[in-house]
C-alpha cells in the first residue's frame, strides 16, 4: 500500500493544476458549444468536478484537511443544484415541449 | 508515476467525448466514465472519503437522475439541433483562450514541488469527520437546511399546477 502511493508521490503540483485547468475549460467549451439544456448542465457538473479535484490536491499539498471538507460541502451544493435544475428543465420541457436553449432566449409567458 | 499521466489522459479524453457526443445519453455515459477516472484520482490521493462519497453520490445519484430525466422526456434522440459552424469555431476559441490564459496566469510551465502525501490518515473519515464536527460544525448543520430546502423547491417546481378554471 506504502509503494502505491510512493508511484503518485513524484507527480508536481502544476501538473495536478493543469489537469484540473483542462477539465474546466472544456467544460466551458460544453456550455457553450451545445444547444441541449440537459447537456450543458452535465458541463456544469464537469467544471464543478474539476474544481474538486484541485481541492483536494491542494488539501494533500498542505496537508490540511478543511479542503476536502470543503469539497464534501461542494458535493451537497451540487446534489441540490441538481435537484432543482432538472425539476426547472422539466417545467420547462412541459411548456415549451422543448429544451433547446435557442428557444429560451426571451423571458416572456 | 506514469499511472497518474494515464488516468489524467483518461480523464481528459472521456470529457471530450461528453461534449462531443451527439446522443445525450452517450453524453451521460461517458460523463459517469469521467467521474470513475476523477474517482481514481481521488484513491491515489489517499482522500478515501471522498472517493467514496463520489462513487456513490456522483455517479450513483446524480447522474442517474439525468438519465431518468432524459428518458422520462423522451430525448434519448440525436435530434438535437446543431449550432453553426461558426458558433461551434467560436466556441471551441473561447475555451482554448480560457485554457491559456491560465496557463500564463497560474505558470504552469514552470516547475514546481511534488504533491507529497504528508499525513497518510488525511482523508481518512475518522480526521474529515473531527474537521467537519468542531471547526464547520455550523456550516453542516447549514447545509442540511439546503438540501431539505432544494428537495421542497423540486417538488413544488415538478407539481402539475390545478388548471385555473
Amino acid at each position: 500500500m506504502e509503494s502505491f502511493f510512493n508511484a503518485v508521490k513524484t507527480v508536481p503540483l502544476n501538473h495536478y493544476i493543469l489537469l484540473s485547468s483542462v477539465l474546466f475549460c472544456i467544460g466551458v467549451t460544453g456550455v457553450l458549444l451545445r444547444r441541449n439544456a440537459i447537456v450543458i448542465f452535465m458541463s456544469v457538473e464537469l467544471m464543478l468536478n474539476a474544481v474538486n479535484l484541485l481541492l483536494t490536491v491542494f488539501s494533500v499539498y498542505r496537508g490540511d484537511a478543511s479542503g476536502q471538507v470543503f469539497v464534501f460541502f461542494i458535493m451537497a451544493l451540487a446534489a441540490a443544484e441538481v435537484a432543482v435544475g432538472l425539476a426547472i428543465i422539466v417545467m420547462i420541457y412541459r411548456n415549451t415541449s422543448s429544451i433547446d436553449v435557442n428557444v429560451l432566449n426571451r423571458l416572456k409567458w | 508515476m506514469g499511472i497518474f499521466y494515464f488516468i489524467a489522459f483518461l480523464s481528459v479524453l472521456f470529457a471530450l467525448l461528453v461534449i462531443t457526443a451527439k446522443n445525450p445519453v452517450h453524453s451521460v455515459l461517458y460523463l459517469i466514465l469521467t467521474f470513475f477516472t476523477i474517482t481514481i484520482h481521488y484513491i491515489l490521493l489517499n482522500a478515501q472519503f471522498l472517493a467514496i462519497v463520489n462513487f456513490i453520490v456522483y455517479m450513483g445519484a446524480i447522474m442517474v437522475l439525468f438519465l431518468f430525466v432524459l428518458m422520462l422526456l423522451n430525448l434519448n434522440v440525436d435530434s438535437e439541433p446543431v449550432k453553426s459552424n461558426i458558433v461551434k469555431f467560436a466556441a471551441v476559441i473561447g475555451g482554448c483562450c480560457l485554457l491559456a490564459t491560465l496557463f500564463g496566469a497560474l505558470k504552469l510551465s514552470a516547475s514546481s514541488k511534488p504533491v507529497l502525501l504528508a499525513d497518510p490518515g488525511l482523508g481518512l473519515v475518522k480526521s474529515l469527520g473531527k474537521v467537519l464536527f468542531n471547526q464547520f460544525l455550523l456550516p453542516f448543520e447549514i447545509s442540511s437546511i439546503l438540501l431539505l430546502s432544494a428537495m421542497v423547491g423540486a417538488v413544488l417546481l415538478a407539481k402539475k399546477e390545478p388548471k385555473a378554471a
